[in-house]
């Protein structure tokens, strides 16, 4: 899964003027996490065509970064995450950042997670998918 | 100084600077081969201009007009990139100096019994040693405590009874208001007179400073490729920089042509006795005007107004020298940026800050925070490295920094709103 990355400086309105484009362009924003300093902000969603959405806020100026994330389903009950992470974290995989949406249909808690390593990631992604069926 | 007199003192540093290979050659393109083919000052004045850029070119020592071994000791300046502009002095020389430097002290009262606080750097850069050996030629107390370390300065100003302190008029203000923080008056204090100079000032600063540390406050002008400071510096009267006379100035309009005294445009000086390093003509991109006379205080010769400006985009940070050129170099020297910055100066507590906007490009972009804030420590350790202040760098939206027809604005100063 693409995740759109957007450079945002810390400045009145500007993350509003932003999500006002991507209004305007009719995308639907089915996650969202920002990262702030003190001087900017590094906006991250999760859309549908995400590079049809990064090459029209191109051309706004904007900076834009499609990143591979990782979408995982979590058992949404106490200590759900806990478990699917430390089975990861035992396979070496390193997280740089993570956030959480509910999907609406069926109210299924979802996590996108950026890894350093994806290899690694994807070969723990097989043996934990293999331990659960 | 009469004519005759002046342009004996010329032939003489000609005679010096034709040493050197680079100036035989300048001199030889109009027809000068020897001292004596400057016979009248029209003569003298056809000699092409020396810039910082044949500094540059005769990188580190082309220039020197007395063997190595005579010379004693360099200074040096920053250069508009790379490379610093590197000056030599003989033994004689840093005497002359000396003496030029305690006349200059002596002619606004300060005597053997003086104790002097030096505040101006000690280093490559000529403030601090400048003033010091002029301190020493007087006989005065010397105090090398150089730049920075404030609360040391204010210690050291009450305990040891300082008389006069010598530092940029930014620095003074705020050694000003620090010791008003610390809860120590004037009345404390033994400071009568301020030396101030390295960077631009204003008479509303004067004011400031005399009023709050109780002293009278003087400037003071130099730059290395001269001699340092001491090339002019006020009297009490404080009509214009009373300047030297081992050094012979000249206004220029854009052109080239020569000024007639009152105007203003770039001054130019001409080194009379310098050995080691002679200058002939050397534009110091500095806008004043000059006059000739006689002050109230006894000085007869050349005194020039206040600098008012650069010619060039130099910037005076701290007392430091800086050319957006070198950030622009330093910047593009880490990979992946495009060179699309603004550099803004400004005055917090009396103190220049320096923050240089740089915008993020695709190339530069990370998704990850760490990753920007490696690239942001990056940029400023080599901006740092490059020009010798600390300085605060501010990643940026691409095409938020204004861009004007023709010339890109890469510089703000917004110091000048203030004095």
């Amino acid at each position: 899964m693409l995740q759109l990355s957007i450079f945002l400086e810390n400045a009145k309105g500007r993350l509003a003027q932003v999500l006002n484009l991507l209004a305007e362009q009719g995308v639907n924003i089915r996650a969202l996490s920002l990262a702030d300093t003190k001087d900017y902000g590094v906006l991250r969603i999760i859309v549908e065509n995400p590079e049809e959405v990064a090459a029209k806020l191109r051309q706004h100026n904007c900076v834009v970064k499609l990143t591979p994330v990782w979408v995982l389903k979590v058992p949404d009950r106490p200590g759900g995450l806990a478990e699917i992470l430390s089975k990861l974290v035992d396979e070496g995989v390193i997280v740089e950042y993570m956030y959480a949406f509910v999907e609406k249909e069926n109210e299924q808690a979802q996590v996108v997670l950026r890894v350093r390593d994806k290899d690694i990631m994807q070969a723990a992604m097989e043996k934990v998918m293999a331990e659960r069926n | 100084m009469d004519k005759t007199e002046l342009l004996n003192g010329l032939r003489k540093t000609i005679q010096q600077v034709l040493k050197a290979p680079y100036y035989q050659k300048k001199l030889a393109e109009v027809g000068i081969f020897y001292p004596a083919d400057v016979k009248t000052l029209e003569d003298f004045q056809r000699i092409p201009l020396t810039e910082k850029e044949d500094l540059r070119q005769n990188y580190p020592f082309g220039l020197m007009a007395e063997p190595l071994e005579k010379i004693v000791r360099v200074h040096a300046s920053s250069g508009t990139t790379g490379k610093p502009t590197v000056v030599g002095y003989t033994r004689e020389d840093i005497k002359l100096w000396a003496q030029i430097v305690a006349n200059s002290l002596r002619r606004v009262g300060v005597t053997s019994n003086d104790v002097i606080q030096i505040a101006y750097g000690y280093g490559l850069f000529t403030g601090g040693m400048g003033l010091h050996y002029g301190c020493e030629e007087l006989g005065a107390m010397a105090i090398p405590i150089s730049g920075g370390n404030t609360h040391r300065q204010l210690m050291i100003m009450r305990d040891f009874g300082s008389t006069v302190l010598c530092c940029t008029p930014s620095y003074a203000l705020y050694l000003a208001e620090s010791l008003e923080e610390a809860g120590i008056s004037k009345e404390d204090l033994k400071l009568r007179v301020g030396v101030f100079g390295a960077e631009p000032w204003t008479e509303r600063m004067r004011a400031e400073l005399e009023a709050r540390l109780g002293i009278r406050a003087l400037d003071i002008y130099g730059l290395s490729e001269i001699m340092g400071p001491g090339v002019a510096m006020e009297c009490l009267k404080c009509n214009g920089l009373h300047i030297d006379e081992h050094f012979y100035p000249e206004v220029l309009d854009e052109e080239g042509n020569i000024l007639p005294e009152g105007e203003t445009g770039e001054l130019v000086f001409t080194s009379l006795g310098k050995m080691g390093f002679p200058v002939l003509r050397y534009r110091t991109k500095d806008l004043s005007s000059i006059t000739y006379g006689t002050c109230e205080c006894g000085h007869t010769g050349w005194s020039m107004q206040r600098v008012s400006a650069r010619v060039d985009d130099m910037l005076i940070i701290r007392g430091v020298n800086v050319f957006p050129s070198q950030i622009e170099e330093a910047i593009l020297s880490v990979g992946g940026i495009e060179p699309h910055y603004l550099i803004v100066v400004d005055r917090e507590a009396n103190l220049d800050t320096l923050e240089v906007l740089v915008e993020v490009s695709p190339d530069s972009f990370s998704d990850e925070i760490r990753e920007l804030e490696q690239l942001q420590d990056k940029l400023k350790a080599k901006i740092e490295d490059t020009i010798g202040i600390s300085a605060r760098v501010r990643l940026v939206e691409p095409k938020s920094i204004p861009r004007s027809e023709g010339k890109a604005k890469r510089v703000e100063d917004k110091r000048k709103k203030i004095f």
